[in-house]
């Protein structure tokens, strides 16, 4: 009932008109190798049309080929200077921004090139009208892909809030709670604070990045209320010491991924297992590997699991583009989960650097999605949170 | 009524769900004589602690590692005075559902005491469920195959059971150690574990991972049929003429699964 009244909310949420996308991140791995195969592509394409002899298709491409590739590399390179700057335009300036690029790297390329190798000049308007189709199609292909894409951000976030908090563990959290109330309430108001914490935040807009010291906090409010469950059947091993707290993380990243740890790797075992957390930063990326105990018993089927990975996958997919991964397998007796994200910071953001299609989106929302965040309890009192902790 | 104490026993796999239902006892403890005999954190655990101390009331969870509550109350019928079950649960929507459909009481957690009390007060008046309604229940196989021995029940792991075979009124359990009687039907436990085990006969299923190879043997009338070989034990038995494909069937997994070692 309530999970539906939520759905039901966000929808309303959802639903809100928002404007054109703009471009996509210019910086983005995926973004330039998308440009790059399509434009190679397309080259492709045309020398099959110049030439239908298949032994002669090689010399006719490699010509094509040498005609277009100086241009695109010099656009991709002039356009991953301007990016923070491109972002920050709306869609029209931006686009009129990229057009004035692309018939100035024309010209250029047209004026230099044959001076450099000693070809023939070409011929410029050819030149122009080959960058500019490639140029226009690509952006109403980026276009198209974004529309294509917000829908499954609505689709995701819903499906993540019926599927992510169990019912099971909110209602076995709040007898938890009550069984404190009477002989250690203090520890029973710290458990309640956790509990509204971590629904304020799967209740709120999560389509903006967050850093990843919330995001760790969360994880460990999360855990302390599973260990008041499952006492020392939950034995929770922390190291992240060195990681990146200021890195930009989708939020909800992680501690739907502790749920299924606690849920499939250790309530299904009598036993004593070890849930553990290893957080760093390894050449510009930040790395999580998070590890449960596998446990392949009958009763308990994986299916919740490969949603909430599938939900995981997505949003970093729709963040990231291909710069960000999800893998999981098994270790013998151990389940694990490694997540790979570029590593960005707000400062950086700020700059215009890390700018992705959903921070973009966040800022169309308007205001109010900035002001729904709150400091954390934590940070305000530091010490007095963790404190009664048993 | 009054005189006499109400034994409850209870069982939940989280320790704050037993201390929750403890203080709500306590609480009810003022309106009816209780008494609590135990605390258990699965079916095992309560089926070794109602052996010593009799209850006439199991509070337990469903979701439980070890032997979930369901398992528990079959087990329980086999008891000569079979306590009354009621299940207490957070979350469990199929079970839920069964449980109306089949009359079955049940406490949702976070536990009222003003449902708890009724429930108590009901427990007199209640009689066991049955095994019919138990088996109906959505529920994963049991872990345990449980038999009456000089009045005590015992549990056999259904891992160790080498094959289990109809006689008469009775099914024999056989394991490596030794042999039990059993009081239930072949197709129903061949419905319940139909996975684990495989028919090689009318009256036989014998466990898969128990099965060594085959055999052809002659009959005293001239013609021959197929034994089944079994680890841990020496005894073979035979199959049947209509299940004669499984020589066939099983015969081809044991040589793919050779081929990918």
């Amino acid at each position: 009932m309530m999970l539906a009244y939520i759905a039901s909310a966000m929808q309303g949420i959802i639903r809100q008109p928002s404007t054109e996308p703009a471009l996509p991140d210019l910086r983005n791995l995926g973004t330039i190798l998308r440009i790059l195969l399509a434009v190679n592509g397309a080259t492709l394409l045309m020398a099959l049309a110049r030439e239908p002899r298949l032994p002669a298709l090689a010399t006719e491409w490699a010509t094509l080929t040498g005609f277009v590739e100086p241009h695109l590399f010099a656009e991709l390179a002039v356009l991953w200077l301007v990016a923070p700057l491109i972002a920050r335009l709306e869609r029209r300036s931006a686009i009129g921004i990229v057009t004035i690029i692309t018939c100035a790297i024309a010209f250029g390329v047209d004026a230099l090139l044959p001076k450099m190798t000693g070809d023939a000049p070409g011929s410029l308007v050819r030149h122009l009208v080959f960058a500019l189709s490639a140029q226009f199609m690509l952006i109403g292909y980026f276009r198209l892909r974004a529309r294509a894409l917000s829908p499954a951000i609505t689709e995701a976030r819903l499906q993540a809030l019926q599927a992510r908090i169990r019912p099971h563990f909110l209602f076995n959290s709040i007898t938890a709670v009550l069984s404190l109330m009477r002989s250690e309430p203090r520890r029973a108001e710290v458990a309640l604070e956790d509990l509204a914490d971590l629904f304020r935040v799967l209740m709120r807009d999560n389509r903006e990045l967050m850093p990843l010291t919330d995001e760790v906090e969360l994880c460990r409010q999360y855990l302390d209320l599973e260990q008041l469950r499952l006492g020392d059947r939950l034995v929770i091993e922390w190291n992240v010491k060195s990681m990146p707290g200021d890195a930009l993380v989708p939020p909800l990243v992680l501690q739907p991924l502790l749920e299924n740890a606690v849920y499939h790797g250790i309530e299904p075992s009598t036993a004593p297992g070890v849930v553990s957390i290893n957080i760093f930063l390894s050449r510009d990326e930040v790395h999580a590997i998070l590890r449960n105990p596998y446990i392949a018993v009958r009763a308990y089927h994986h299916a919740g699991n490969r949603m909430a990975l599938d939900n995981i996958r997505e949003r970093l997919a729709l963040h990231f583009d291909a710069e960000a991964s999800l893998e999981s397998r098994v270790n013998r007796d151990t389940y694990e989960v490694h997540i790979r994200i570029p590593y960005r910071t707000k400062k950086a953001a700020v700059a215009g650097n890390g700018t992705t299609v959903a921070s973009r989106r966040g800022r169309d929302i308007g205001p109010g999605a900035q002001k729904r965040r709150e400091p954390h309890l934590g940070e305000r009192f530091p010490g007095t949170m963790r404190a009664s902790h048993g | 009524m009054a005189e006499t104490p109400l034994r409850v026993l209870i069982v939940d796999d989280e320790a704050p769900a037993r201390h929750r239902l403890r203080e709500l006892l306590d609480d009810c403890a003022a309106v009816l004589p209780i008494s609590i005999i135990g605390e258990a954190q699965h079916g095992r655990e309560a089926l070794d602690i109602l052996h010593s101390a009799p209850a006439d009331l199991v509070l337990t969870d469903i979701h439980m590692p070890g032997m979930d509550g369901i398992e528990l109350a079959r087990h329980l019928l086999k008891f000569s005075h079979p306590p009354v079950v009621i299940f207490t649960t957070a979350f469990h929507q199929h079970a839920l559902a069964a449980f109306e459909v089949h009359a079955i009481d049940y406490l949702v957690k976070p536990v009222r005491v003003q449902r708890l009390l009724a429930a108590l007060q009901k427990v007199p008046r209640l009689k066991p469920m049955t095994m019919e309604t138990l088996t109906q229940l959505p529920a994963a196989a049991r872990r345990f195959l449980s038999v009456t021995e000089r009045s005590r029940v015992v549990l056999v792991p259904v891992d160790e059971v080498v094959y289990l075979k109809a006689e008469l009124k009775y099914i024999t359990i056989r394991t490596a150690q030794r042999e039990y009687l059993l009081e239930e039907s072949l197709t129903r436990l061949e419905q319940e574990f139909g996975a684990r085990f495989v028919r090689v006969h009318r009256n036989c299923l014998v466990a898969r991972d128990f099965i060594r190879g085959f055999e052809r043997r002659a009959n005293d009338d001239g013609d021959a049929h197929w034994e089944v070989l079994l680890h841990g034990i020496a005894e073979s038995l035979p199959v049947s003429r209509r299940q004669q494909y499984i020589v066939r069937e099983i015969g081809r997994e044991a040589m793919n699964g050779a081929a990918v070692a």
